[in-house]
């Protein structure tokens, strides 16, 4: 369950907050067999595996307590026993096997598994073909079909920049960069230590610890425009944590100027590729969208970009500074059109 | 999320109904899994009983759990029962080492922000409910993740395992029109960040190639589920790869403040000095669109000379930046 949804729950839409019976079966006849090899697991831990808060774990609990084989005497029931925060459970012997994988989830799994194999410089690839192959033959029928459905996950520019990094993090080395801050149309030095190679969009990423920035940092790999192993230990201060990929890969504080902006149909994009505070859907297809960034300067080279399917609405320096640069573009224009071609545009 | 109190009457009934259903051995009559869950005891009449029962059914069968109509006795078959078979409704003992799961873990991630986000994370958890726990700390740190942001993902990858025609309104990348199309879908893939359609155009009498992102509103079914075959030897991406493959490059001359447009100079041959705030650069480009995007966010620092075509799109999203009011009347005058 990802954040988004958990807000949209929050407020207060309960018909789409609250969980099908199906939905809840089938958590539960997932549930009895991991808890049933993991007695006395905690909890938290539980909830935090299936997605779910505590409370619902217990009320899950509460109602195993209250299933079990036909009879419904006392040994007929499951036993499930929660008091102490740890989870014990019992008398489940009829669903102790999760229930055989169905078409999407087998397809997740193997079609993702097969992008894995053809990873360029995966480690693992014996894992995977070991793991894949053990899928297949486990899931038979629920398979047929996943071949024609392919997640394909290539180089991309920057080729070398890639193999450098991922020889780098393997060998837990400090690199060196030169890298194109696109934002800001600004080439910098940096020394790195790696942490992650991340695939995100069908875009590489090298994530690690920027000396410059005293911080954690993503680099876009085709934005590196060299890369120089350094022959000295690239391990991370102890705090530095990698960020969570499912919030997005910008992240944003909550100190950030706050900026809204309105979407036509042809950059409703804009709304999911960027993390935003809130989006209201307009007539039409398009939105109004605000979002929280300690820069604007990579805002106003995409609303150029973006051209009449976007307007900043606020804060009004941004739309200034928007209009203004794009009328500069186009007096440059007028003016060499002027200069040197014979038709001259007409001009008020 | 939160359960309400009625649905959990009903998850009662239909985890009692499972349960039920596996233990026994033989098929079992409808009045008696009347008497054995207690849920159904409740029900007002045989009428209200037997309506229930059967919504049940399908809803469990949609599951994914395979529960089997068979006759209660060899030589009578005017009366059916139901069981579950235990074989079928169980997954297979797989044992998967620490690393296999590992990578089973990388597998189900990559979908944490898809569409097959719930689907990956509870298959996972299936897998792992052995007990075996996932060595993450063998990986050395790659983690891809897939999006399928097109909002005709869901329709056009079921109908692609189906085998089900489809119908969609589908706009053209060269000429921006839209016209409905009637497709036997083959494959889908993600390629280079975005998911295409392969398959037999019926209108076209070919095969073709769809962008999911240029489907428009509603994927509509346009015949029977496995009425079509997918020619044995389909490769979405072979296919995708040659059809989606760029045009041959053409050239542009751009104008380029001096300190800007370093994304574009690193393309580019040798620059040419024009002054002390300009130089002229040559860069190759084959997308017009995806080029014309790219310049125009350099604003005012990056200017086209040539082609006129190019020149063109970029003042159209600069005019269009200008916003509406006079400033815009005066600009694309």
């Amino acid at each position: 369950m990802n954040a988004k949804e958990d807000s949209s729950g929050q407020v207060g839409r309960a018909g789409q907050a609250a969980e099908s019976a199906t939905s809840r079966l089938s958590r539960l006849l997932t549930m009895v067999p991991w808890l049933l090899n993991r007695q006395g697991v905690e909890i938290e831990e539980t909830a935090r595996e299936f997605g779910v808060t505590p409370a619902q774990v217990e009320a899950d609990l509460a109602l195993l307590f209250l299933c079990g084989t036909p009879g419904g005497y006392h040994g007929d029931l499951i036993e499930a026993e929660w008091e102490s925060g740890r989870v014990f459970l019992a008398n489940a012997d009829t669903i102790k096997r999760p229930l055989r994988l169905g078409v999407d989830e087998a397809l997740a799994l193997i079609v993702g598994l097969r992008a894995l194999a053809a990873v360029p410089g995966i480690g693992e690839r014996d894992a995977v073909v070991r793991a894949l192959a053990k899928l297949e033959a486990a899931t038979g029928s629920a398979s047929a079909g996943s071949s024609r459905i392919q997640v394909v996950i290539d180089e991309g520019a920057g080729k070398e920049a890639l193999a450098l990094a991922q020889q780098a993090l393997a060998a837990h080395r400090r690199v060196h960069l030169r890298y194109l801050v696109p934002g800001r149309d600004e080439s910098t030095e940096r020394d790195v230590d790696p942490m992650r190679v991340i695939n995100f969009d069908a875009q590489w990423y090298l994530e690690g610890w920027c000396h410059r920035a005293e911080d954690v940092r993503l680099f876009r790999v085709d934005r590196i425009e060299s890369l120089t192993i350094l022959d000295e230990d690239g391990t991370a201060p102890a705090g530095a944590e990698p960020r969570d990929l499912d919030s997005g890969v910008f992240t944003p504080h909550a100190e950030d100027q706050l900026v809204r902006v309105a979407l036509g149909p042809g950059a409703a994009w804009v709304s999911e590729y960027y993390p935003t505070e809130s989006v209201e859907p307009m007539q039409g297809g398009g939105a109004v969208i605000t979002l929280r960034t300690a820069d604007t300067a990579w805002l106003r080279r995409l609303m150029w970009r973006l051209g009449s399917q976007a307007t900043v609405l606020e804060p009004v320096e941004l739309a200034r500074a928007v209009r203004d640069g794009a009328r500069a573009a186009l007096d440059a224009y007028a003016a060499s059109a002027t200069a040197s071609a014979t038709s001259i545009p007409p001009s008020r | 999320m939160r359960t309400q109190p009625n649905a959990s009457v009903k998850t009662e009934r239909l985890l009692n109904l499972v349960i039920c259903l596996l233990y026994t051995r033989q098929p079992l009559s409808k009045a008696k899994i009347r008497d054995a869950v207690p849920q159904y005891g409740t029900t007002a009449s045989v009428e209200a009983f037997d309506r229930m029962f059967e919504r049940d059914k399908d809803e469990l069968r949609d599951l994914g759990i395979p529960l089997v109509t068979e006759p209660l006795d060899a030589f009578f078959d005017d009366e059916p029962g139901y069981r579950i078979d235990r074989r079928e409704y169980a997954l297979p003992e797989i044992s998967f080492a620490a690393d296999e799961l590992a990578v089973l873990g990388l597998a189900s991630r990559a979908w944490a922000q898809a569409s097959l986000a719930g689907p990956a994370a509870q298959a996972l958890r299936k897998l792992e409910a052995a007990g075996v726990e996932r060595d993450d700390a063998s990986l050395i740190g790659i983690e891809p993740r897939v999006r399928t942001a097109e909002p005709a993902f869901e329709a056009v990858k079921n109908a692609v395992l189906e085998r089900i025609p489809v119908a969609f309104t589908y706009r053209t990348a060269s000429s921006g029109g839209v016209a409905t199309r009637h497709v036997q879908p083959w494959g889908i893939a993600s390629w280079h960040g975005r998911w295409y359609l392969t398959g037999f155009d019926s209108d076209r009498n070919a095969p073709r190639v769809f962008r999911l992102g240029r489907i428009e509103g509603e994927v509509a079914t346009d015949g029977e589920a496995a009425s079509y075959e997918v020619p044995a030897d389909h490769e979405p991406k072979a296919m995708i790869s040659t059809v989606a493959v760029e045009r041959d490059p053409q050239p542009a001359v751009l104008r380029v403040r001096s300190g800007t447009g370093h994304s574009l100079r690193r393309r580019a041959g040798t620059p040419r000095d024009l002054g002390d705030t300009w130089s002229q650069i040559d860069v190759d480009f084959s997308d017009i669109e995806a080029f014309a995007d790219e310049i125009s966010s350099f604003g005012p620092d990056v200017l086209v000379e040539s082609p006129a075509q190019l020149k063109e799109s970029v003042i159209r999203r600069l005019t269009g930046a200008l916003g509406p009011g006079p400033g815009r009347e005066e600009a694309s005058a």
